[in-house]
């Protein structure tokens, strides 16, 4: 080494020399990393900054009575929120209805009953279809199946309900295919390999020996999943459904196909109506005038208000799990 | 008395557990059906001239080489700038801020913007990016897809980081290494599978990703490769064909799909044989 050659106090000199630089780099590449970090930070502000600043011009003309009006008419620039919003909560709502008990469902197949070898390849296969395009199920779902339910589901329902008072409005026709029902259809469909993919991982945290005892109490498969799985997994399943209702509130590729594109709303779910993100994605490039366009950015705001809290608490509960989880190991 | 108690839990234990068959077989067939039909309608369209041509006006013959080629751009765009601000980012909530109340919050809004909606990311681009700049262009776009791919990496890198044994980390201070040399020469190489697989995942995550190109990318008609300037994409000129009345652009909407969801499979099953055996569930 050349080091060697020097005598003992030069080397000292040498090395601390080399050790400030080390360490000068050291402090650089910290400082690099945490800008990188707090990039993140920046974007979320100006996620904020830019909705606020485009939506103001809506938001100083209508107040809040924005949210509860159902007015959308661009040629006398009044704009009113309600009927994209309740569209949003209505399909996510029913999508939710049809995917949570479906894909909870699969859940407990892949975990209890699929025979060993098959439970790795089904699982992957849920997997991928969770990362497929949401423009896939779009347009499937406007060549396949709004044809579909327009020829042969929905006619037989309107009719079969013709008589009965509430069902009769709910389910009213004329059966155009598209509507609140098929985009609902289409998301829980699409969120069902969501669900499943998280709650199957959620099941997996609990304990192989919790299970056994209860077993080997007597209890049966069922019994076990409802009084021993589930109680366990509670928040992170619960945190997995949230997760999914926040992609589905702002699905927008899938929906945006089937929904029909009307800002009204009617009894029936049969009838076209729109949701927050389809009427962005519709509109957005022919808004023109001084309002049109700050007011689809102001549902951009509430849009994001919404998600926002649904997958804060989505978060929170899963990390309770996770702080759980951790504690045990 | 007691046989019968039994007989009732376990005829319950059989109905449940059929019903959680009957609700896969339900979840398996609509997503079968979704495959199927992409595969049926698309297949046929998957030809050289889809690669070779560019999108025709409506009656005429053509691929989609400009849609295809412009996604590869914004898409190579996105990658080649979010990925290593994600690394870096991961890189500090893992090894520097681990337990920092900082660290905590970023964290936090990182899986806020994992799960954030894609067109409300498009609308900040919106007013952030195209109202500036006067225009529509492929930066806006490869803005947007960014936005989408750091929090992605940021979140795979963490995971993978914090699988990295502390006793490596703390062999290699021992020797006297500075944090950084730690940090490349042991804790990234450990850790480079994981995180190719969350670049893999990110470039599956914004492949489709439609939405937020509508208003930042637009669309184009022609053969461009002007960043400054609005280009075509795959999924938005899907978008445009599949909801037009013209028969030949409804096709090439279909093949397009096809093209898509087969490149995302491929990555993500490359992103899954990266995975190292012990992270694998």
């Amino acid at each position: 080494m050349v080091d060697a050659a020097l005598s003992p106090h030069a080397t000292l000199a040498l090395n601390s020399a080399r050790l400030r630089r080390a360490l000068r780099a050291d402090q650089i590449f910290q400082r690099l990393t945490f800008c990188c970090a707090l990039l993140v930070l920046v974007i979320f502000a100006g996620i904020i900054w830019a909705l606020v600043d485009g939506a103001l011009p809506a938001i100083r003309a209508f107040g809040f009575a924005f949210l509860w009006t159902e007015v959308w008419n661009p040629v006398t620039e009044r704009f009113g929120g309600l009927a994209p919003i309740a569209g949003t909560l209505i399909t996510s709502f029913l999508a939710m209805l049809v995917a949570i008990p479906v894909g909870i469902g699969i859940a407990i197949f892949l975990t209890e009953i699929c025979p060993r070898p098959l439970r790795r390849p089904i699982g992957i296969a849920i997997e991928l279809l969770a990362g497929i395009p949401s423009i896939i199920y779009g347009i499937w779902g406007l060549f396949v199946l709004a044809p579909m339910l327009q020829q042969s589901v929905m006619p037989p329902v309107i009719d079969a309900f013709a008589g009965i008072p509430v069902l009769s409005s709910l389910f009213a026709g004329p059966p155009y295919g598209i509507g609140i029902f098929t985009a609902a259809l289409i998301l829980s469909i699409m969120t069902i390999p969501f669900i499943s993919a998280i709650t199957r991982d959620v099941f997996e945290t609990v304990p192989p020996v919790l299970k056994e005892a209860a077993y080997g109490l007597g209890a049966t498969t069922w019994e076990v999943l409802w009084n021993v799985v589930l109680p366990y997994t509670r928040g992170g399943v619960v945190g997995g459904i949230m997760l999914a209702l926040g992609r589905a509130l702002g699905e927008t590729m899938a929906v945006t196909f089937v929904i029909g594109n009307a800002h009204r709303i009617s009894a029936s779910l049969f009838a076209p109506g729109t949701t927050i993100s389809a009427a962005i994605a519709n509109e957005f490039t022919e808004a023109i005038g001084e309002l049109y366009l700050p007011a689809l950015v102001e549902l951009g705001l509430v849009l994001f208000f919404v998600t926002f809290c649904v997958l804060a608490l989505a978060q929170y509960m899963l990390y309770r799990l996770e702080q759980r989880a951790g504690g045990r190991s | 008395m007691n046989q019968g108690r039994y007989l009732r839990r376990r005829i319950r234990n059989l109905v449940f557990l059929s019903l959680s068959v009957l609700a896969t077989g339900f979840g398996l067939a609509w997503l079968v059906a979704v495959l199927g039909t992409l595969l049926y309608e698309g297949f046929s369209g998957l030809n050289f001239q889809l690669f070779a041509e560019m999108t025709p006006p409506p009656g005429e013959d053509g691929g989609l080489l400009n849609a295809i080629v412009g996604s590869l751009m914004m898409n190579l765009i996105a990658v080649a700038v979010g990925t290593p601000i994600g690394i870096l980012a991961g890189t500090y909530l893992a090894e520097y801020g681990r337990y920092s109340r900082v660290a905590f919050v970023i964290r936090f809004v990182n899986d806020i913007l994992l799960s954030a909606p894609s067109i409300v990311l498009g609308l900040f681009i919106y007013v952030a990016v195209v109202l500036p700049m006067g225009h529509f262009s492929a930066w806006a776009g490869a803005a947007v897809l960014g936005t989408i791919v750091i929090p992605v990496v940021v979140r795979t890198t963490e995971n993978m980081l914090l699988l990295i044994p502390n006793t490596l980390r703390e062999a290699g201070v021992a020797l006297g290494a500075p944090r950084w040399h730690v940090i490349r020469h042991i804790t990234w190489r450990a850790a480079q599978a994981g995180i190719v697989t969350g670049a893999l995942l990110a470039i599956a995550r914004i492949s489709g990703e439609t939405a937020p190109l509508l208003f930042t990318a637009l669309n184009n008609q022609f053969w461009s490769l002007d960043p400054n300037a609005p280009i075509a994409s795959l999924p938005v000129v899907i978008f445009q064909f599949a909801i037009s009345p013209y028969e030949d652009w409804q096709r090439l909407a279909w093949s397009g799909a096809l093209l898509i969801t087969l490149a995302v499979l491929a990555l993500s099953i490359t992103a899954r044989l990266l995975e190292s055996p012990q992270e694998r569930k």
